[in-house]
């Protein structure tokens, strides 16, 4: 007992301060790759040969923006974006200097899979409102997003997921985390007992996100 | 109300050029039930969709009330379109919406007002007879339910004309006569022109005023629903023909049945029957009717009665008899054994 009011009393506020850097670098980067990620699923989606804005140009060069920025893993990323973050946001390092390289590391993976969510949405439905003398614009909210929203809530989870892992290399730039702790006292100070209890931390978090993603989408699917 | 002129429509394929509709003229005059007829891939999926434009034709023009629709700018176009309701094989409901939603929701979209769109909804969906099910989901519902939810969200738009694109051809027969009904009732009731292509030809016949057989993007035969049915002249329509009627005997077995006298097929058309009017050629003549198949067909507009008999007796007196058919006003048609 003793030994764990310790461990409570010595690590609690670092692991505490961890979970919020965490919860910080996954919740600005998130809403920025959503802004970004999400305009440029439905791009590729509508700018494809045949779709309402049928262009071949506009489709390719996103189409190739999105596989070349996906090509680069994280840890590299972080590093060859540092002049270009440094301009965004005038840092290169803490909670700050990360978010770029976070967002720019997954919009593209939310456009890829916010491509096939919409992509699963029956073209028949959206030809019945065409028929129906409906305006482009009110069948890409009223239609596609709105048949697509269940898979869409899939998407983001798994990029959300996805996020908290490219987090933990964030220490790296000096942003902290949880990934960073396990790193930096559970590795090479060998605090076993912290390696657990981030990796702990870490399980619960992403268990309670996918579970939360899965009801909402199922909510929403109404099978 | 509906006038296709001279529509043609390309498709470039691999193998290149595709014409998928060939020269095809088509007129609906208001209140008709027109039904176009054919084998998949005949053209007749890309010709109802060329009506409002879905698909442009890559030659010829459409009409919709006398206002050429093919050089209407975009917005006007929609605005031709809220007048043209459509119905699909596969529904094409919101999966994630209400029954009521899925009528609410077009409706709000064309810029109706809260009130309109409740009292729309509702309206049809009482139509169609599903006001039980407006909290329903689309999974919920059977087929047939599904394309009632369908027939009333293009009601809902009150347009003056419906296209149906194999409406029924994913539902059992039962709920296909249902379905059936409703159509007929809404071309009754509401006075809607009604354009729809099938392949089957109880569809056909239970609806159509007028009906289009398309082959290869050609329409090959056209005629009103009576006229078809008791004077086929094209191969293929007799074929979709015989899928409703046994109007086929083996060939051999006429071969044999030539022996002894003639194989006619007799078609009535309306009140007139067959029976006493064989029975007086029997009298009259001296040769025995025999009969081979019967059937009576119930069409839209009226009853037409098939039979095939094999007249038996001597050359001439078989001949006279059937002159005498003949200028009684019924169809008389010879039938070939093997040659």
């Amino acid at each position: 007992m003793s030994r764990l009011d310790t461990f409570i009393n010595q690590w609690l506020p670092i692991i505490g301060k961890s979970v919020i850097e965490t919860f910080q670098m996954v919740g600005i980067s998130l809403f920025f790759s959503v802004l970004i990620g999400i305009p440029l699923g439905i791009l590729i989606v509508l700018t494809r040969p045949g779709q309402a804005l049928a262009n071949k140009f506009l489709y390719q060069t996103s189409n190739l923006l999105i596989n070349i920025l996906r090509s680069i893993p994280f840890i590299i990323l972080l590093f060859f974006i540092l002049p270009f973050t440094k301009i965004i946001v005038g840092t290169t390092i803490g909670v700050k200097g990360v978010i770029v390289p976070l967002v720019i590391y997954t919009a593209p993976y939310i456009a890829r899979l916010m491509e096939s969510a919409l992509l699963e949405v029956e073209n028949g439905v959206i030809e019945a409102y065409t028929a129906m003398g409906i305006k482009t614009r009110s069948i890409i909210w009223h239609v596609l997003l709105r048949e697509a929203r269940p898979s869409i809530i899939l998407g983001l989870t798994i990029s959300t997921v996805s996020l908290i892992g490219a987090t933990a290399m964030a220490g790296m730039v000096g942003a902290g985390g949880l990934g960073d702790l396990a790193y930096r006292f559970g590795h090479l100070r060998y605090e076993v007992d912290v390696m657990y209890a981030t990796v702990f931390i870490l399980i619960i978090l992403v268990q309670s996100i996918q579970s939360i993603g899965n009801r909402l989408a199922a909510k929403l699917k109404k099978d | 109300m509906i006038v296709l002129e001279n529509i043609s429509k390309e498709f470039n394929s691999k193998n290149g050029k595709v014409k998928a509709v060939n020269n095809v003229n088509i007129h609906v005059k208001k209140g008709e039930i027109h039904g176009v007829i054919g084998y998949s891939g005949a053209g007749k999926s890309t010709l109802i969709r060329c009506v409002n434009l879905l698909e442009r034709p890559t030659e010829g023009k459409v009409y919709i009330n006398g206002v050429e629709t093919t050089s209407l700018p975009l917005p006007k176009l929609r605005e031709a379109r809220n007048k043209i309701g459509m119905i699909f094989q596969g529904f094409n409901l919101l999966k994630t919406a209400t029954v009521y939603d899925n009528i609410a929701i077009p409706l709000k979209l064309l810029g109706y007002n809260k009130a309109e769109v409740q009292n729309r909804a509702e309206k049809y969906l009482e139509i169609v007879g599903l006001s039980d099910k407006q909290k329903s989901y689309p999974n919920q519902l059977s087929g047939g339910q599904k394309q009632r939810v369908a027939i009333a969200r293009a009601l809902a738009q009150e347009p003056e004309i419906l296209l149906s694109d194999e409406a029924t051809s994913a539902l059992d027969p039962e709920t296909t006569d249902s379905i059936l009904d409703l159509l007929l009732k809404i071309n009754k009731d509401l006075g809607i022109t009604i354009l729809l292509i099938t392949h089957e030809m109880n569809v056909i016949q239970k609806i159509c005023d007028h009906v289009y057989v398309m082959e290869n993007g050609h329409v090959v035969e056209q005629n009103n629903a009576i006229q078809l049915f008791t004077k086929p002249t094209h191969p293929t329509t007799k074929k979709f023909l015989s899928t409703i009627s046994q109007r086929n005997l083996s060939p051999t077995l006429i071969s044999q049945l030539h022996v002894t006298g003639a194989v006619t097929r007799l078609t009535f058309v309306g009140e007139s029957t067959g029976q006493p009017l064989l029975a007086e050629v029997s009298q009259r003549f001296n040769v025995k009717p025999n009969i081979l198949t019967a059937n009576i067909i119930e069409l839209k507009n009226g009853i037409v009665g098939n039979i095939v008999i094999h007249l038996i007796g001597e050359k001439d007196q078989v001949n006279a008899a059937l002159q005498f058919l003949e200028e009684s006003g019924v169809g008389v048609e010879n039938l070939e054994g093997q040659s």
